[in-house]
């Protein structure tokens, strides 16, 4: 029964992350004076994208056509272990914090070889910068992640998520300051302004879009969906992480209740919020990525020595 | 003028007399003395004179501002049209029938490069002492040996099913394991015209920019071969949809001077007021692109949506969105009702009361800032070298507006400030074109508190055989020149129109030196040419 609940948690969470999206899209054509499209529509763009045929480079190798189903696989992985609307399901006990930074880790490891794969410059510009900015963003991730595990003494998300739920609210500033940096990394590691514009249209600016420019048809609509999720999946682990209330803890159909429109709130306004200061800044010069994720990494610190200095 | 080469002295010809009063008094003090071609002098020296010419023009500070050939029985005449202290000299050469060289100006202004291989690909010309000996134009739309502009080439050309690719064009190249080249274009991911961009980079900084023009080629000057002078102007509101009422009017205003037409005033205050109207809604679009680039949605849709209303106006006022052939020989094609001189100003008010809100959040946006201020710096040195025009030569501190400096009609009865900045970058472009914006609505209310009653359009009579005359016009991204040259049946033989891009282009080549590559988008908004303006 736990198992099914656990199944029943992660296909749900792959299957609303497009509507996450959506949502967002929707927020921000309303601040930006123009009508909004359905909510509905990133399914249809995966669906039409998944009816058409990929059209791939003859230099490519068998790693540009694996590359799409590695990066939705860790994905939809990373979307079983993150605890979304419940909490102590048994998928929770096989993987912990470091494996979820793992599989982003593997994501963008095979995303950055594709990019590179094909030979075009616009790929190896792409994965050049990707990993200019993971190299700055994991540790920053890792930290603030780190002075959550040191508060609740374990890496297991779901287990720590139980144990912050337990000892009910309580300001802590380790937590504010965790928080600042994980939202800095969510922005960068996700491709949102001011980092990377996942709306433009201008290939010399791109990021992650330079480096899935040769993508098309099936292989894209597996590379947009996962975006999709791991959009989400920040989404998620901020509102759940820094505001667990709502989380269903046992699973009766009340509680499973509860838990699903919690946290669909909290994202909903997560969104919103995201859509309000990605309309109201300008994208950043590109070498000043690392002042801004060189900022994320000392809130997670300060975050990790006011635990130890105050907390413990 | 202190460094006068002495075999031009010892020339003793009109053009060292000419030239050499260049560096006091400016073309003006010649004027009795010589022809005139619409505003310019004309000055006709031989084709053995061609380089000395230019040197002693750029040995007196003069602004190379246009360059074609043309072809008069089988024989080359090339033209150069010069400035000075807002005063025009148009050098003129014929080279002997079945001679093809001349030598080149480039070294001395080396703003006429890519004119020149224009000229060289278009009629089969060699300029000798060239530094770049490859096409321009050209790429593979016609053989080797033919040449589009000449007299015996046919009006309906040798069309081909499938155009062969342009390859082998020998880009710039660099060698080393740290220099990346990036091929960029011809198509874009955006709606945007093509044009092929190739860097050479180390890491993101930009070691070198070459651009290949040239895709959106439509043989303008051969289709405007044979037109009658309406039709003409219809073309040259054509070639470039964003400056439809800046080349008509150019065009028109040549054709109007060859045949010694005066359009009445009204249709002069209505020319200004549709001009200053295109200057208008293409500054706002580009502020608001210039937002975009940089990602800062806010700013983007916000003047996206001025600019609209701005267009909608003009299609409620005058018939279309762009003021499309509403700029006539002999006039203008739309009136201004008593219904629109009411409302105008009141848009205008409203318009100016939007900007002044937008402004502060362009300024207090760090990130925004952050982008636009010092990045794709020109210095004033290289503007004026390459002879750098409109918001891209005054944001380099170049103070050259045709309508303040050496006004036409209607501007000579109006008082234009145009706005000059130093600092060279994204911006002073940026800033420079909302002055100019405030600038433009100012105008209008003045054009609008000053028109007068009467017709829109003078009576067309065809001018004496093979009259020839200069547009002048300041475009919204700069001067417009046109040069027109009817046949013996009162249609056009020659006409090339030279938009501003033709010199902003190559400018954006060297601001982008040192910059780094996501940067390029954003500079190359900012300078804005028009890739159909100079493909032509």
């Amino acid at each position: 029964m736990d198992w099914l609940l656990a199944l029943i948690q992660a296909v749900l969470f792959v299957l609303l992350a497009p509507l996450f999206s959506g949502w967002l899209k929707w927020v921000k054509c309303l601040l930006q004076n123009r009508r909004p499209p359905p909510l509905w529509q990133p399914y249809r763009d995966l669906r039409k994208l998944f009816g058409k045929r990929p059209v791939v480079a003859d230099t490519a190798s068998w790693l540009f056509p694996a590359t799409p189903y590695v990066v939705f696989g860790a994905a939809a992985l990373s979307a079983a272990i993150v605890p979304f609307f419940a909490v102590n399901l048994p998928t929770a006990a096989i993987a912990d914090m470091i494996v979820l930074v793992g599989f982003f880790a593997l994501s963008r490891f095979f995303l950055t070889l594709a990019g590179l794969d094909v030979g075009t410059a616009f790929g190896g510009m792409g994965s050049s910068r990707d990993m200019t900015i993971a190299s700055l963003a994991e540790p920053a991730m890792l930290m603030a992640i780190f002075t959550l595990a040191l508060t609740a003494s374990t890496t297991n998300i779901s287990v720590a998520i139980d144990y912050l739920l337990d000892s009910g609210f309580a300001l802590r500033p380790s937590f504010l300051f965790a928080l600042g940096g994980l939202l800095l990394v969510a922005v960068a590691e996700t491709g949102r302004i001011p980092i990377d514009n996942p709306a433009t249209h201008l290939e010399l600016t791109m990021i992650h879009e330079a480096m899935i420019l040769e993508y098309s048809g099936r292989h894209l609509a597996l590379i947009e969906w996962a975006g999709q999720i791991r959009l989400m999946l920040y989404g998620v682990l901020i509102a759940n992480i820094f505001l667990p209330w709502g989380l269903a803890r046992e699973f009766t159909p009340e509680a499973l209740g509860v838990g699903l429109a919690a946290i669909g709130v909290k994202l909903g306004v997560l969104a919103a919020v995201l859509a309000l200061a990605e309309t109201s800044v300008a994208k950043m010069r590109l070498f000043r990525v690392q002042e801004f994720l060189g900022f994320a990494y000392l809130l997670a610190l300060l975050g990790m020595l006011s635990h130890i200095i105050l907390e413990v | 003028m202190n460094a006068v080469p002495s075999s031009n002295l010892k020339a003793q010809d009109r053009l060292a007399s000419c030239l050499l009063s260049l560096g006091t008094a400016g073309f003006a003090a010649l004027k009795s003395a010589g022809s005139t071609l619409g505003p310019a002098l004309l000055c006709v020296i031989p084709s053995e004179n061609w380089a000395g010419a230019a040197e002693l023009a750029a040995a007196g500070d003069c602004r190379w501002a246009a360059g074609w050939a043309d072809e008069q029985g089988g024989a080359a005449i090339v033209h150069a049209l010069l400035e000075k202290a807002g005063d025009y000299l148009l050098l003129r050469t014929q080279l002997p029938p079945g001679c093809n060289e001349l030598a080149s100006q480039t070294p001395y202004f080396p703003g006429a490069a890519r004119p020149e291989r224009h000229a060289r690909d278009l009629f089969g010309l060699d300029f000798l002492g060239h530094p770049d000996s490859r096409r321009w134009v050209r790429h593979q739309a016609w053989d080797e040996r033919s040449f589009p502009l000449r007299e015996n080439f046919p009006l309906s050309g040798h069309p081909q099913p499938l155009t062969p690719p342009d390859r082998h064009y020998a880009f710039a190249s660099a060698r080393g394991d740290e220099v990346n080249e990036i091929p960029v274009g011809p198509v874009h991911a955006g709606i945007i015209e093509p044009g092929h961009f190739r860097f050479l980079a180390v890491g993101e900084t930009v070691l070198n920019l070459e651009e290949r023009l040239g895709y959106v080629h439509k043989g303008i000057e051969k289709l405007a071969v044979g037109r009658d002078p309406e039709s003409l102007a219809r073309l040259a509101g054509r070639i470039s949809g964003d400056t439809t009422v800046g080349h008509a009017w150019a065009a028109c205003q040549a054709m109007e001077r060859a045949s010694g037409i005066e359009p009445p005033p009204r249709a002069l205050w209505l020319r200004a007021i549709f001009a200053e109207r295109e200057r208008v809604a293409n500054h706002l679009n580009d502020i608001g692109m210039i937002c975009n680039d940089t990602a800062f949605a806010f700013g983007y849709y916000q003047f996206s949506r001025l600019r609209e209303l701005w267009l909608r106006d003009n299609l409620r006022w005058f018939g279309h969105r762009l003021l499309m052939d509403r700029v006539v020989p002999g006039g203008v094609a739309a009136d201004l009702t008593a219904e629109a001189a009411a409302a105008m100003p009141a848009a205008i008010a409203s318009l100016k009361r939007e900007l002044d809100e937008l402004k502060p959040i362009l300024d207090s946006g760090p990130i925004f800032q952050d982008r636009v201020v010092a990045a794709g710096i020109l210095p004033e040195s290289t503007a004026r070298a390459l002879g750098c025009l409109g918001y891209v030569g005054r944001a380099s501190g170049i103070d050259w507006d045709l309508r303040e400096q050496s006004p036409y009609a209607p501007y000579d009865r109006l008082e234009v400030h145009a706005a000059v900045r130093g600092e060279g970058d994204v911006a002073a472009r940026l800033y420079l074109r909302y002055a100019e914006v405030y600038a433009s609505l100012n105008l209008i209310e003045a054009c609008l508190g000053r028109i007068d009653d009467g017709p829109i359009r003078a009576g067309w009579h065809p001018p004496a055989e093979s009259a020839e005359s200069l547009g002048l016009v300041e475009g919204w991204r700069g001067e417009i020149t046109a040069y027109v040259r009817f046949d013996g049946k009162g249609r056009i033989a020659r006409f090339y129109p030279r938009d501003p891009s033709v010199f902003n282009w190559p400018a954006l080549e060297k601001l982008i030196l040192g910059n780094i590559v996501p940067d390029f988008p954003l500079c190359n908004k900012s300078v804005n040419g028009s890739y159909s303006g100079q493909d032509l």
